[in-house]
């Protein structure tokens, strides 16, 4: 029995590999090129400048502003999430009448396209006629005000993202051998000492998973605040994909949004970088 | 006690939820009147004009269609790549298998800003601008990763020897591909067919970057500009967010295992 070996199987991997290089591999090394020249589409102009862009970058003071409300953001959303998410992940994490139905509506959430939660939120907080304002007794200018801006835009991105913390927890949940739990509780231990000793190591792995996609989704966020406030007021609510994506198409400066782009895709590898190591070393 | 606390508190985060989603669908039932008059919550005059206007005084139909056209053909065509990929790496000897999807697993990571204005100058010297296709061809790419991963893992499920025992039987590689481990992982394939189909129907940013009128506007683009004459029509709004949520409240109720397993399986597994 003799099997093909090498050369035909490269038919089976071509077209994936193909058109991810071309759509993906491609423009990303043709970011760096762009990321050196000044290029306005407007005018057709293209000149190379070196490092210029990058020089500029440094001490461009909306970026390093756009750069912090990105880390806020991250870092707040991605946390209330993942309180949020392991809470609900635990409740359901027993067989109950209707926790099908149960997952489904965890579900809604996540399926909703981000565009129209953003619509929704906008219109809940609205400051003259939003039911948020109403239901609570206040009356907040939520996305008016430098404060709540932010804020608001994270409560909206937890409400979105926690299902699908919640959903990959009890997924992870549920490898946990049940007998475990059984001999912990014949010992005497308490349902809290349990959760920390028993359900937390062996989830970590699991709540590392979680923490990548959660962290490299936030830190790209664009769509949910680009549409809830536009990056405003007085760019409070900017990130860095919302002020690179202002450079390119608003003021089109191909050149310098590029280069903002890169400072991005930098981030986001050492974000990554970073994560792999912790994943390696809780796997040993 | 206890079992009532636990219903209690599940109450609590289905409200939690369905809240927003309910509250724009009560929106959407008010008459402009009454859009800016709170107490009452609920509508006293509850009518569908929003629902009328949406369809009567927007090219809305278009926009949908344009949606369907893109999100069904991006799941299909990534379905027949990806599977052709994700069988090879889980059933046939590849040489740099690792290697191969850590850089599947990269290009996953790979934050779609930076491709934007490159892929943005290349689709204007093509002349796609403004096309559906445009966006099938990079929703197809961006949604690979994801499908060659699950697919692989599902693939891997399959037990080796029935792949071998095709083979014995007289199958070329192609045809147990098609005849044996397709139809062996059909839940799989269908999980993740759902979940593309969902990122092409959501997908904002590129969607936004490449379409400049209704000839390919796809509905999170519709929504985010949505025209009002003076001030935001928000019943109108709220109207276009049920319409276009509908199909996936559907796909979420009646698909949840599936759904989740193929979340799961792109996660976790991996």
């Amino acid at each position: 029995m003799t099997f093909v070996k090498g050369k035909s199987h490269i038919f089976f991997l071509a077209p994936a590999i193909l058109i991810m290089a071309g759509v993906i591999i491609y423009p990303l090394l043709n970011v760096i090129w762009l990321s050196l020249h000044r290029r306005l589409l407007i005018f057709d102009i293209s000149k190379y400048v070196g490092l210029d862009n990058f020089g500029f970058l440094l001490r461009d003071d909306r970026f390093w502003n756009a750069f912090y409300n990105t880390v806020y953001f991250t870092v707040i959303s991605v946390s209330l999430e993942l309180i949020l998410g392991l809470s609900i992940a635990t409740l359901l994490n027993r067989t109950f009448t209707g926790k099908g139905l149960m997952r489904s509506i965890i579900l809604i959430p996540w399926a909703i396209p981000t565009v129209v939660s953003a619509k929704m939120w906008e219109w809940m907080y609205n400051s003259d006629f939003g039911i948020l304002n109403y239901l609570l007794g206040v009356n907040i200018n939520w996305l008016g005000s430098a404060f709540w801006a932010m804020n608001s835009a994270i409560f909206m991105e937890v409400w979105k993202t926690t299902p699908f913390v919640a959903l990959l927890l009890m997924a992870g949940l549920q490898t946990i051998d049940g007998d475990l739990y059984k001999s912990a509780r014949v010992d005497g231990a308490s349902g809290w000492y349990i959760f920390r000793r028993i359900t937390l190591p062996l989830l970590t792995p699991v709540i590392l998973i979680v923490l990548i996609f959660r962290t490299l989704d936030a830190f790209r966020v664009f769509d949910a605040i680009y549409v809830l406030t536009g990056g405003g007021p007085a760019n409070t609510t900017e990130t860095l994909s919302i002020y690179a994506y202002k450079v390119l198409f608003q003021t089109l400066q191909f050149g310098y949004g590029s280069t903002i782009s890169i400072a991005i895709f930098i981030c986001v590898g050492i974000i990554t970088i970073i994560y792999v190591r912790l994943l390696r070393r809780g796997m040993e | 006690m206890r079992r009532l606390c636990f219903y209690i508190l599940l109450l609590i985060v289905s409200f939690y939820c369905l809240g927003p989603y309910l509250w724009q669908f009560i929106t959407s039932l008010k008459p402009d009147a009454e859009l800016s008059r709170l107490p009452p919550i609920l509508p006293d005059n509850p009518t569908f004009d929003h629902y009328v206007s949406i369809f009567r005084a927007h090219p809305f139909f278009r926009i949908i269609s344009n949606s369907l056209i893109v999100a069904c053909s991006t799941t299909f065509i990534s379905l027949v790549i990806g599977s052709l990929a994700a069988f090879a790496l889980a059933k046939l000897d590849v040489r740099r298998k690792r290697l191969i999807l850590v850089f599947v697993l990269s290009v996953s990571m790979f934050p779609a800003i930076a491709t934007v204005s490159p892929l943005y100058i290349i689709i204007r010297a093509l002349g796609l601008r403004d096309t559906v296709f445009a966006l099938i061809i990079t929703y197809t790419s961006f949604s690979l990763p994801l499908t060659i991963w699950i697919l692989t893992s599902f693939f891997r499920s399959i037990p080796h020897e029935i792949y071998l025992a095709s083979r014995v039987d007289g199958c070329t590689v192609f045809q147990s591909f098609y005849r044996i481990i397709l139809p062996l992982s059909a839940p799989g394939i269908f999980a993740t067919a759902i979940l593309v189909f969902i990122f092409s129907w959501n997908e904002f940013l590129f969607a936004l970057t490449f379409t400049s009128t209704v000839a390919s506007r796809t509905i999170p683009v519709g929504i985010a500009l949505f025209p009002g004459l003076h001030e935001v029509p928000w019943g109108d709004i709220a109207a276009a967010s049920v319409v276009v949520t509908i199909p996936l409240i559907l796909l979420a109720f009646a698909f949840q295992r599936r759904i989740v397993e193929g979340l799961t399986a792109g996660s976790i597994k991996g």
